[in-house]
């Protein structure tokens, strides 16, 4: 009876099964405060800290010659580690889910591994491998390659850290999807080619997109692994994170924050696609 | 000559050890071999290098170098205040996974958008605006200095840090478990007459919690090797406010490649282990519930 009269909308089926009012109240305005003050408060800083003195100013931290460098090699960075990427998630996903092989377990295991290691972890082993004291470097010498220190050190580093990005959205969609559509292709006479681009591929659109999104958006923010592997070299090996760093150590706030805000537009962005791609996932699953 | 074809053919009975099973579909050699090709160059060989230097010190020289006290203070630092993190997100994490899922309110889809956000902001944007937010003159951090107390270039400035980048872990982990719940346990856990937080307590919570320990193992091996958004606002003093991982920078940039390796191993261990406890975790969910 007093439940009734405190919970007057609420019919006595639902009142059993979902928290009383004032609970929900409280735990609503938890959630809102919570990610209000540890996510959003952040967001909405970044913002502000830039445009704290105008536009003009805001303006001008892009007119730099370091800046611009900066941007032009994270585009150049992100161009070349997603579409590798982008091969590899389709091949491994391919030879995963359709079909049955020994040690698949450990695979997937494997291809998982960047995600459970340090970003500073993933520099540091490029390092080793190239570096001045590393593994490679008499050869590395001896035909005067620069790795670390230089772009393809920053390429491969950006590489490693997004590696199971895209192969990690796909297995699970192809798993669900089995072999019976390829299989009907091939049985009315398609070439394995056009198997791919025309049955295959528009099968998993949305799992790659998904996938392409997330792993572009690691690529161009990616800060500790390319720390370690791109020596700072400013206007040569700086990426844009990279220059937000140099630019806050410098007390040069304004500017770090204009190159940061571009950053967290890309952020938004990517949140925004994401939430349409996951809604037109649902519809063609619905459909 | 009949015989000699259906032997040949997919029919041929499986018999013995065979890597792959006979299918019609094309492509798993090629697709196969450039996934080996392109894992063994990109993760397998640089990490194996790794092994390499590791193995070259030892495991006595390594445990010397870990127990070297700022090295260890560093460990400490890193690994305590990951910990601390991922409970307060598991907490959190919980209460925001339930609420999106279980309550209709204005703003709900933006809301759970917005806790992707981690993901997808680069780590040095979230460090220095965390910094410039929560440092003695910044919108928060004005609010404490009053009080003497410091949150930016301090130990709790570090776990803030933490705590931002893990929170999406615990609640991805948890959402889809509690949009999978049956209700019908609840109703008759009602109707045997507990009251809804015995219900909450007794039933809901249990079957949450693989769900809430593999967030909390998430969130808690991603804190340990985190960089960017922690070295802005950590304030980076040896012995009180050094996290691990930039250590290892610092130590790579004094050529000592021995002292970065020895730290890198050991974290690298301590993370694979944080992985192996979920596995466990989930075989023995699977084992107690019967599904994935």
């Amino acid at each position: 009876m007093r439940d009734a009269l405190s919970l007057p909308s609420t019919s006595g089926a639902g009142s059993v099964l979902t928290e009383s009012l004032r609970t929900r109240t409280v735990l609503i305005a938890i959630t809102f405060l919570f990610l209000g003050l540890f996510l959003v408060l952040p967001l909405v800083a970044v913002f502000v800290e830039a445009l704290r003195k105008g536009w003009g100013v805001f303006f001008s931290a892009f007119a730099d010659p370091d800046a611009r460098s900066a941007i032009s090699l994270t585009l150049t960075v992100a161009a070349i580690a997603v579409p590798l990427n982008l091969v590899f998630g389709v091949a491994a996903a391919w030879s995963i889910t359709k079909f049955d092989f020994r040690g698949k377990s450990l695979l997937v295991t494997l291809i998982d591994l960047p995600f459970s290691v340090s970003p500073v972890v993933s520099g540091l082993v490029y390092v080793l491998l190239f570096g001045a004291q590393g593994l490679f470097a008499p050869l590395l010498k001896a035909y005067h390659i620069e790795i670390i220190f230089a772009v393809p050190g920053i390429i491969l580093a950006t590489i490693f850290v997004t590696f199971p990005f895209i192969a990690r959205e796909l297995i699970p969609l192809m798993q669900e999807q089995g072999i019976a559509d390829e299989e009907a292709a091939l049985t009315l006479g398609a070439s394995p080619l056009r198997m791919f681009w025309t049955v295959t591929l528009p099968n998993i659109k949305w799992g790659l997109l998904y996938g392409v999104l997330l792993c572009n958006a690691r690529a161009m923010g990616e800060f500790g692994a390319v720390s370690v592997v791109s020596g700072h070299v400013r206007g040569l090996t700086n990426t844009m994170p990279l220059h937000v760093e140099i630019l806050y150590n410098e007390y040069n706030f304004v500017a770090a924050f204009a190159v940061a805000s571009l950053l967290a537009l890309l952020a938004l962005a990517t949140l925004v696609l994401k939430t349409v791609l996951e809604w037109r996932f649902d519809q063609d699953v619905a459909g | 000559m009949t015989q000699t074809l259906s032997v040949e053919g997919p029919l041929r009975p499986s018999s013995g050890w065979r890597f792959v099973k006979p299918s019609v579909l094309p492509g798993f050699n090629i697709a196969f071999g450039y996934t080996l090709l392109w894992l063994g160059l990109i993760v397998l060989l640089p990490l194996a290098a790794l092994v390499l230097r590791a193995s070259g010190i030892g495991v006595s020289g390594l445990i010397a170098l870990a127990s070297e006290p700022r090295v260890a203070a560093a460990l400490k630092l890193s690994f305590g205040l990951s910990f601390l993190a991922a409970a307060v997100n598991m907490v959190f994490g919980l209460i925001v996974a339930w609420v999106l899922t279980r309550y209709r309110f204005p703003g709900r889809r933006m809301i759970d958008a917005v806790v992707d956000l981690p993901f997808a902001l680069p780590t040095a944007v979230a460090g220095i605006s965390l910094a410039s937010l929560y440092a003695p003159n910044g919108w928060v951090g004005s609010l404490f200095a009053p009080y003497d107390i410091k949150i930016a270039y301090a130990p709790p400035g570090i776990a803030i840090a933490l705590i931002f980048i893990g929170l999406p872990y615990v609640v991805r982990t948890v959402q889809p478990i509690i949009v999978d719940l049956e209700q019908d346990i609840e109703e008759a856990s009602a109707t045997l007459g507990a009251y809804r937080w015995q219900t909450l307590r007794r039933v809901i919570l249990p079957s949450l919690m693989p769900a809430l320990l593999t967030g909390f193992a998430l969130a808690f091996a991603r804190a340990v090797g985190e960089y960017g958004s922690v070295i802005f606002i950590a304030g980076n003093i040896p012995f009180v406010s050094e996290i691990a991982p930039l250590l290892i920078i610092t130590r790579l940039e004094e050529f000592d490649y021995r002292g970065a390796t020895a730290i890198a191993t050991i974290m690298l261990a301590i993370s694979f282990s944080a992985l192996f406890v979920i596995n466990l975790i989930q075989a023995w969910s699977r084992r107690r519930f019967g599904d994935a």
